[in-house]
């Protein structure tokens, strides 16, 4: 299958790659550049795990092709804080006991990163609606939302 | 028994990894020259294969090789009896007709592998599926659990004179005498429908045969490493150490990753040597539905036999028990269904009998509750009924027939999943019961509350409910505990975990021995290179077994520290303490030694020895119980239901449970959530769908409806209670499925409530339509 020429720029960093139209970007980012934080579960756009900011808004990369990316931003879970230095939200999810098995978990903070720069002072009504497009097996969700109360605390304003 | 680490809400080792996107999951790992398998699935249910032609495909550029049954040759055969059956039960009938890695002239369910194709990249692997051409003979499936017993019905093997799969009857005391003296009698069809344990990551499986060093390295994501790995081993005529199964971190498990599925863990170590290159295959979410595991579906005629006071007699219970198209599971589904029917009242006769099933649908094996969830829905079902006939508050009935603690250690007669006969250790069920009624304001609600919204126009309804949990069975787990020259400590088990936080639980439980932080204290899971003794991560039993055995090794540790520091100070071993990474004299604090320092004087490397001590600061144990601990609680749960769009929103979710000792009452917590969210999900969002011709219609996320988060709880309290278990030093039971477990009974409960008890529901999985429907018929 031919190859296209793209150009997109990754957590900062910009990549030029050849792909098969087809390629998901997901399989893109995940298989091509190694950023393996975004996470795959369902590849039909419901469970919200590869979840990632294209030009800053949170979107399924299992449904967007890797040349839809061509010339535009993305950032992944890499971009956030490092396991040494985690970000306030991070933080917030490791204090609350928001993550167990951890594999939802990088759609979620990448769904909230900019809801909370669009709400930083969420109600809960509010969070449980911006989290309700991805899907955890293991928490029911209660910890969550108590790390995302406990984020909006810590995130500078 | 809660001291400086153990039983503290430590927050978790594993979360940073995580959190930052650097933990390896496994599809993350790639290798050099990897190839990718993909497994071309049957659309039919049943059907007969006349011919499998691949030729085409062969031809497709990046495709490698494809595989069908008849290409495996001599290698293809039915899988293990990965569980066989308990030989302690008396007359009981089972037929083992286990798992094959490939379907072979037929198809027995939707989804069964009939060709696996192996290419350079998994995009052309499944391009190659169109390039396949399979002629196929489709037979009629066999579905209805009822109906698959009745002579002339398709049989799923044909070897068998009917779809029987197994015939189990167990009994206690005398049913009929009873059932002879009771003032009431009442018997009900209850229906409890299938659900998939969709652990958010689907499974996954990577080989490598390394020819040079003949090693084989597979990572799985697997509950069971071990087993897998002598499983592996035995197939490929390897010894034991020379194949390694990894865990890495894994995506959730709930159950069917416990499974070995064949497809992968037997054909791609076959093909990754003949190819001689790793291979890669990812589950996408498709298969999981369909090829997986999952369980639930049962049928059950159940009878409850009572004194005009509400006094149980007895209980009768004749189930089906739906165990898809092959059984390599054995019966513990059905087994647990039987153990926790009556486990936490006084039943002094019961009857039950268990009828599994073939049928042409994909095969059962434990998911979160694994049999238990019907048993207790079928018991609370009954209860409630009873309580209507004899109008008795709900709350009443229960409390009046609950075991008291005076009763324990109890025998049950009942022969359970772990083939021992099943005994209650401990517990205060009627505590638990009154704590979730004074927690959720029972009688407020009741008196009060409920009566004004009612007049307001509002359909809110109440469900209180209470249970049991089999947990921490056998046979054993092992640990090895080693304190490092670096001054830290490494744990090996060979569990694996799915995101219950062994890291750090298993870690605080050796903290509180050899006194070196948590964060110092590295947990390795699931790695047969690290310790390759064990069963496997299921039955609630990770922190009750493994982390029992982890005790008892870091016991050994500890004696081992102050054993060899008397020596080194010359003082006696109750002069010394041990505590932040280091060993010290009582009296004189300055005299002291690093655990690193110490380690290394555990290892001399010239002189002699005493006889009798064994090197380094390390200790290997294991522990294994008689029989398993029982956990128990009680559930309350307020629900509000719209007379116009039949949506039921839960208001207030109160759940009392009663685990023993807690190791981390965060990570507990946690667990208990989560079962909850899986509870609320199985009562009324979750549904697996089989057609008439064993079609699975909810084979994605689009149609199979997991709870969100608006869909839980607008307030949810947890209400602790701990009766320890006698059976391990830590007095700890399990709690994975405890969530899980008592939800559907509650909310049927809470919803016939809503309607005013109009109408009377006996099926455990709802939803807004089925509302209706029970609603329309009434009318
Ligand atoms: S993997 Fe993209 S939404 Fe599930
Ligand atoms: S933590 Fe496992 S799916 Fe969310």
């Amino acid at each position: 299958m031919d190859k296209f020429p793209i150009t997109v720029n990754v957590n900062g960093v910009r990549y030029d790659r050849a792909v098969e139209p087809r390629l998901l970007l997901s399989d893109f980012l995940r298989h091509d550049l190694c950023l393996t934080g975004t996470h795959v579960g369902c590849e039909h756009g419901i469970c919200g795990a590869c979840t990632i900011l294209f030009d800053g808004e949170p979107v399924r990369s299992c449904l967007i092709f890797a040349v839809q990316a061509n010339g535009h931003d993305i950032r992944t879970v890499e971009s956030l804080g490092s396991t040494e230095n985690l970000h306030p939200l991070q933080e917030a999810f490791h204090e609350k006991h928001a993550l167990q098995c951890g594999f939802c978990t990088p759609g979620f903070l990448m769904t909230l990163i900019p809801f909370l720069e669009k709400h930083p002072k969420p109600t809960e009504e509010e969070i449980r609606e911006a989290i309700d497009g991805n899907i955890c097996r293991c928490t029911g969700y209660e910890n969550i939302i108590q790390a995302v109360k406990l984020a909006s605390e810590k995130m500078p304003r | 028994m809660a001291g400086k680490y153990f039983g503290q809400p430590i927050l978790r080792n594993e979360d940073a990894q995580l959190l930052s996107g650097k933990a390896r999951f496994i599809d993350d790992i790639d290798l050099p020259g990897m190839l990718h398998a993909a497994f071309l699935r049957s659309d039919f249910a049943h059907a007969r294969i006349k011919k499998i032609d691949y030729s085409a495909a062969l031809k497709r550029s990046g495709v490698v090789a494809v595989y069908t049954a008849e290409d495996f040759g001599d290698f293809w055969r039915p899988g293990p009896l990965q569980v066989p059956p308990p030989t302690a039960i008396k007359g009981s009938v089972f037929n083992a007709r286990t798992l094959v890695p490939i379907a072979k002239d037929k198809v027995r369910f939707s989804g069964e592998p009939l060709a696996v194709i192996i290419a350079e990249s998994r995009y052309i692997a499944e391009d190659a599926f169109d390039d396949i051409i399979v002629e196929i003979e489709p037979l009629d499936a066999v579905n209805d659990l009822e109906k698959a017993l009745e002579p002339g019905a398709p049989l799923v093997h044909e070897d068998l004179d009917s779809n029987l799969a197994a015939d189990v009857v167990q009994e206690r005391g005398n049913y009929e005498e009873a059932r002879a003296k009771a003032d009431v009698v009442i018997s009900r069809k209850i229906l409890v429908n299938r659900n998939a344990g969709a652990a958010l990551e689907n499974r996954g499986f990577v080989v490598e045969w390394e020819e040079r060093s003949r090693q084989m390295t597979v990572w799985a994501t697997t509950q069971a490493p071990i087993p897998l790995r002598n499983t592996i081993a035995a197939r490929m005529g390897l010894f034991e150490n020379q194949v390694r199964v990894i865990t890495p971190f894994i995506g959730g498990g709930f159950g069917p990753k416990i499974m070995t599925s064949q497809a992968d863990d037997v054909l791609l170590p076959w093909i990754a040597m003949k190819l001689k290159r790793p291979i890669k295959w990812i589950e996408d979410r498709r298969e999981n539905f369909l090829a997986t595991t999952s369980e639930r579906d049962q049928v059950h005629y159940a009878e409850i036999a009572l004194t005009k006071e509400g006094t149980i007699l007895g209980v009768k219970d004749v189930f089906y028990h739906n165990t898809g198209a092959y059984d390599p599971y054995g019966m513990t589904v059905p087994l647990n269904t039987q153990t926790h029917t009556v486990s936490n009242y006084r039943v002094p006769n019961f009857y039950t009998q268990i009828k599994m099933v073939f049928t042409n649908q994909m095969v059962v094996t434990p998911v979160r509750g694994a049999g238990r969830p019907q048993g207790v829905f079928v018991m609370e079902r009954l209860m409630d009924a009873a309580a209507r006939e004899l109008n008795m508050d709900p709350a009443e009935i229960r409390m009046k027939n609950l075991l008291i603690p005076d009763e324990f250690p109890l025998r049950t007669g009942i022969i359970g999943q772990d083939f021992v006969e099943g005994v209650l250790d401990s517990g205060n069920y009627k505590k638990n019961l009154e704590k979730t009624m004074e927690i959720v304001g029972y009688e407020k609600f009741r008196k009060e509350i409920q009566p004004k919204l009612r007049a307001e126009g509002k359909h809110v309804g109440i469900g209180i409910v209470t249970f049991t949990e089999g947990t921490a069975v056998g046979p054993y787990e092992g640990a090895r505990v080693t304190i490092g020259a670096n001054g830290k400590v490494n744990v090996a088990t060979g569990i694996s975990t799915q995101g219950q936080g062994h890291f750090t639980s298993f870690a605080q439980i050796v903290a509180e021995q050899v006194g070196i932080d948590v964060k110092d204290i590295n947990v390795v899971t699931g790695d047969t290179a690290h310790f390759h003794w064990g069963a496997g991560t299921f039955a609630s039993r990770g922190a009750a077994v493994a982390g029992s055995a982890i005790h008892n090794a870091a016991v050994k540790v500890r004696e081992k520290i102050f054993s060899l520091a008397s020596k080194i100070f010359e003082e006696p071993e109750e002069n010394l303490e041990v505590g932040d990474g280091k060993v010290w004299v009582k009296s004189n604090p300055s005299q002291s030694m690093l655990l690193g320092d110490l380690a290394l004087r555990a290892n001399p490397t010239r002189g002699t020895i005493e006889p009798g001590v064994e090197p380094g600061l390390e200790a290997t144990a294991y522990y294994g119980p008689p029989y398993g601990a029982t956990g128990a609680g009680a559930v309350a749960m307020i629900v509000n239901l719209d007379p116009e769009t039949m949506q039921v929103k839960v208001e207030h979710f109160v759940i009392v449970h009663d685990c023993g000792t807690a190791i981390n009452p965060m990570i507990l917590e946690g667990q208990v959530y989560g079962g909850i969210s899986m509870g609320i999900g199985n009562a009324f969002y979750e549904k697996m769908v089989y057609d008439d011709n064993g079609q699975l219609l909810s084979a994605s996320f689009m149609d199979y409806l997991m709870p969100q988060a608006t869909d839980m709880p607008a307030k949810m309290e947890l209400g602790h209670l701990v009766t320890t278990t006698p059976l391990n030093t830590l007095g700890i039971k399990g709690v994975g499925e405890a969530g899980a477990i008592p939800t559907p009974a509650a909310f049927v409960q809470a919803v016939e409530d809503a309607l005013h008890g109009q109408v009377e529901i006996m099926e455990s999985n709802l939803n807004p339509s089925r509302i209706f429907e029970y609603l329309q018929k009434k009318q």
